[in-house]
């Protein structure tokens, strides 16, 4: 039973780790944005 | 446009909420498997999107190819980037379903290899975007897909004939499905589509936006004025 | 000058020049020989037990010694600025691809040639089934390998990481060529099953992605 809960949150675990990427590198081009914009 | 995507997202939030719910709970209990086959609500959407995806990769290289458009370019990064995602969403859950239910982690199943040779090529296909300094990347890549795409049904054909010589255990299981069954995992398959294409839409504007920055960056390296030594 | 008239000239000059120098497949030979030894020491089977294994050995022997021949394929070219020359002749791109793929495939035929007798010898290793149909599973495996190879090999050349580019490209879109070979292989090895089907999977393989690159690779040799 527990191999069920791990795959469901596998599952969620590596989505949110691929979105927590998106945003990581959203947020250095804004910081990138911010020094041209200077 | 702007507003969409956070209504887009709460609804879709709500869709994978609710079919989740229906996989974990009002779904049937399966006679031979027991809750673990529950997996499977989450196991096959997940393969189907990737698949969906990867298919999009493929039309998306094509059109680069003849046309050379940058938005064919930008949709077939976000489409493989995101297949990949998905795809090794597939090949997490498949062991973890297969070794309650068949005793193991790994075996040649022919969609669970094609799945991995797919993830294997589509890795590939983003390191050469990674590691490529060809100002040219975008073609290179486009043809790596295509020739992924050629090779898939030799895959599926390989590991077709090597199960028809060494028997293995079929994980996913064939034959029919319980209409209540088919009809949760349509359900989830439907809320991960709408949760595919909104990463995607993050993605495809993320990358629009790096596209600009670097633009602008190498315009300003270029126009600065070069100082005296 | 026709296509074939070209392909031969180049493919003449590639053989030529490695002739004088032996650079590459002297290297290669080392190569194929250490492999050789290096597995022997790590796997001691009996005859039975090797004629099931042999197959995917030989064939991860002979795909290293392939990438190392590989990966050399367009250095010399890179070096001496061959291919922006080729690119502003208006000899027909296939030409050059045809030539290195088959001079790849004659140096890697000759390595498979060279290590065939010493894991016959390390593997005490008789073939219980057909054994004449070992050579058209060599040769259309062989091509499968370099066909592609040669092909990746020209898109490895603008990247950070050449070297091992080219057998991240090369290996996943190898692997039902790879699956066939060593199949292939261990069937008229071990003479219990039929390799028919994975002649057929080969074969199949080998005109796609012939196709496929003398298609693709004009478009790769433009990519700056």
């Amino acid at each position: 039973m527990t191999f069920l809960y791990a795959a469901y949150a596998a599952t969620w675990i590596i989505h949110i780790t691929y979105l927590s990427t998106l945003v990581r590198r959203y947020k250095r081009l804004q910081r990138e944005i911010e020094e041209l914009q200077k | 446009m702007k507003r969409a995507f956070p209504i887009f997202a709460v609804l879709t939030a709500l869709l994978l909420s609710y079919a989740l719910y229906e996989a974990l709970v009002a779904a049937p209990t399966e006679k031979t498997m027991g809750d673990v086959q529950r997996i499977f609500y989450y196991h096959v959407p997940s393969a189907w999107t990737a698949f969906l995806l990867f298919l999009i990769n493929f039309v998306a290289s094509v059109v680069y190819l003849i046309r050379r458009s940058h938005t064919a370019d930008i949709v077939a990064v976000v489409t493989a980037e995101v297949g990949v995602v998905f795809c090794t969403v597939v090949l997490v859950t498949g062991p973890l379903w297969a070794r309650p239910v068949w005793g193991i982690w790994w075996t040649w199943d022919v969609r669970l290899t094609s799945t991995l040779v797919l993830w294997l090529i589509y890795v590939s296909y983003l390191m050469l975007r990674r590691f490529s300094t060809s100002s040219q990347t975008p073609l290179l890549a486009a043809a790596l897909a295509v020739f992924g795409a050629l090779d898939v049904p030799l895959v599926y054909f390989s590991i077709w004939i090597f199960r028809s010589q060494h028997p293995q255990p079929v994980i996913g299981g064939g034959g029919s499905i319980d209409p209540r069954m088919l009809h949760i995992l349509l359900l989830n398959w439907v809320a991960f589509l709408c949760f595919a294409a909104l990463i995607c839409w993050s993605r495809y504007r993320l990358e629009r936006l790096r596209r600009e920055v670097e633009e602008t960056q190498a315009l300003e390296s270029l126009l600065e004025p070069r100082s005296l030594r | 000058m026709s296509l074939a008239a070209i392909t031969r000239a180049t493919l003449a000059k590639d053989l030529r020049l490695e002739w004088r120098s032996k650079d590459a497949i002297n290297s290669m030979l080392f190569f194929a020989l250490l492999v050789v030894v290096v597995f022997s020491f790590s796997f001691d089977p009996n005859a039975e037990e090797s004629r099931q294994i042999a197959g995917g050995l030989v064939w991860v022997a002979f795909l290293f010694a392939a990438v190392v021949a590989l990966n050399q394929t367009w250095a010399r070219e890179l070096r001496n600025q061959v291919l922006d020359a080729f690119r502003v002749a208006p000899a027909p791109a296939n030409s050059l691809f045809l030539a290195k793929a088959l001079g790849n495939f004659v140096f890697v035929c000759v390595l498979e040639a060279l290590m065939t007798p010493l894991f016959v010898v390390f593997y005490k290793l008789r073939a219980l089934g057909p054994a004449w149909q070992l050579i058209p599973v060599a040769v259309l495996g062989t091509w499968a390998l370099v066909v592609n190879g040669t092909f990746f090999a020209a898109m490895s050349i603008r990247t950070r990481r050449r070297e091992i580019m080219l057998p991240l490209l090369l290996f996943p879109i190898s692997i039902p060529a790879i699956l066939a070979m060593v199949n292939a292989t261990t069937a008229i090895l071990t003479g219990e099953l039929s390799a028919w089907f994975w002649f057929v999977l080969l074969a199949t393989y080998d005109v796609v992605f012939t196709i496929a690159c003398l298609l693709l690779f004009e478009t790769v040799l433009h990519a700056e």
